[in-house]
């Protein structure tokens, strides 16, 4: 009887050590037949990257302030005149450049975004009640378009518990403190500005323009990225790289960047 | 004499321990950074991305990606960090970051701070603040005691919409320094020359006032 359990058992091992040799034969034959070239995201200019963007569709805008603002994207909306937008953004840009241009043409029915200080023209429409506006906590809003990207459709967040931003809300109490249900955002284009991308729609992003763009990357039914230098899959390196392709669907070269600066603040020398 | 905007933040300054990492917000806060003594390890964190936060660049070698929550063009620091805002948030939420120090229109006695809107007259937007009050374990308010209109900034009730509740632990005004405790003002120390009656007459919630309080450092 003992003698049978150990034929078995020894078996066994026989068995399972065949598979083992057999598997990397099989990575052997998948890898061979992969494919050599990465899915291209390229398209040739902005006005390609904004095919499809319609009246009264719910977009995200990257950047803090005017730094890191998919600018070249912004034009494009501004000249094409799109209607009703839904925008959701940090900052509304300033009264003559970002999303500035976008106000002063009266394209956006609401805005969501966390702090507009900068924008009387924004303030102007906003305290007459020509344009709905919804304020959302900083964070909450990073987490909003995460949670978007990530396939998660709410979280509980602290900020804003007991404030007016809570009103309407699901609250809870996790140990002695209280949180705010919040959800997920759900837009139709997620337009952002990277350093560098490359064509399999990898980026990367420079110094403080990183803010809210990778968090926008894929938290919408399209991701348009413009970058700075666009340069062919394989020359940037795999560990340097903020944003996998996966994220974007479109990526091309900003024809020109502008980048200004909205509070210089220097010393001398 | 009251304090002026520069000595808030010198007072201030000698909140900032050695290891700490400090978010500073917009106004009187941003001072802060200059008056912080120069051997202890602090760290600056911007919530737009970046730890590190440097002084601002020599003029000509200013950088439009490198700003912080203020849109201030700034320096990384060697050994400085860039993250996404979602990152940034983690920080605070997550309680990593030591020191919260920011303005306020309205502070009331149980710790609630107003600062972010005005109804009908003046809407800018809560940007980081509500984020950041639900969560710091250390929250210090720099402001002036009173408004434009010489009315007190410290009361029972906050009547302007709030950014947080029972998170203020301690203020700094041009008067004085308090603490928030068993929902009351505790009164700490003085402005050089500025009488606890002139502090009470000034603050329209509850003081406590225990015994001779002392001038301020500065």
């Amino acid at each position: 009887m003992e003698g049978a359990k150990n034929f078995i058992a020894s078996r066994r091992i026989v068995l399972s050590s065949r598979l083992f040799e057999l598997i990397p034969l099989y990575f052997l034959y998948f890898y061979s037949k992969i494919s050599e070239t990465m899915i291209t995201k390229t398209v040739k200019d902005v006005q390609e990257a904004c095919r499809g963007v319609k009246d009264g569709m719910t977009i995200m805008f990257g950047g803090f302030g005017l730094c890191g603002i998919p600018e070249n994207a912004i034009a494009e909306l501004d000249r094409l005149n799109i209607q009703e937008l839904t925008c959701i953004s940090n900052n509304a840009g300033v009264d003559d450049f970002g999303l500035g241009l976008l106000l002063r043409k009266r394209q956006i029915k609401k805005m969501i975004a966390s702090y507009v200080g900068e924008n009387a023209e924004f303030e102007r429409q906003m305290l007459s009640e020509e344009m709905e506006v919804e304020l959302v906590p900083q964070g909450t809003l990073a987490q909003r378009c995460q949670a978007a990207q990530s396939g998660i459709p709410a979280f509980f967040t602290p900020a804003g518990y007991g404030t007016e931003v809570a009103e309407g809300k699901e609250t809870r109490k996790y140990g002695d403190k209280n949180y705010v249900l919040e959800e997920a955002f759900q837009a139709d284009f997620s337009f952002v500005k990277a350093w560098k991308g490359d064509t399999a729609g990898n980026l990367i992003f420079k110094g403080t323009a990183r803010n809210f763009n990778p968090v926008m990357c894929g938290a919408a039914k399209i991701t348009v990225a413009e970058v700075e230098e666009l340069v062919p899959a394989g020359e940037l390196d795999p560990n340097q790289i903020h944003i996998p392709g996966i994220f974007v669907q479109r990526i091309f070269q900003g024809e020109k960047f502008e980048k200004r600066i909205e509070q210089l603040t220097v010393r001398k020398k | 004499m009251a304090l002026t905007k520069e000595q808030i933040a010198q007072r201030i300054a000698k909140e900032v321990k050695d290891g700490y990492y400090v978010n500073l917000g917009i106004g009187i806060p941003t001072l802060v950074a200059n008056y912080v003594r120069d051997d202890i390890e602090v760290d600056f964190q911007s919530e737009n991305g970046i730890l590190g936060m440097g002084p601002f660049p020599f003029e000509g070698e200013e950088d439009a990606d490198l700003i912080n929550a203020g849109k201030q063009t700034i320096t990384a620091l060697p050994g400085a960090s860039f993250f996404d805002s979602a990152m940034s948030f983690a920080m605070i939420r997550g309680q990593h970051v030591d020191l919260t120090i920011l303005g306020a229109m309205e502070v009331a006695q149980n710790g609630d701070i107003a600062n972010w809107k005005i109804p009908g007259k003046m809407v800018k937007g809560m940007g980081g603040a509500m984020d950041l009050v639900s969560s710091a374990e250390n929250i210090i308010v720099a402001m002036r005691h009173t408004n434009r209109a010489g009315e007190s900034k410290l009361l029972k009730e906050c009547a302007l919409p709030l950014t947080g509740v029972n998170c203020v632990k301690k203020i700094v005004t041009d008067l004085c320094v308090l603490e928030i405790v068993d929902g009351k003002f505790k009164l700490l120390e003085r402005a050089p020359g500025v009488s606890v009656e002139e502090i009470q007459a000034a603050t329209e919630g509850d003081l406590i006032i225990e015994g001779d309080i002392p001038e301020m450092d500065i």
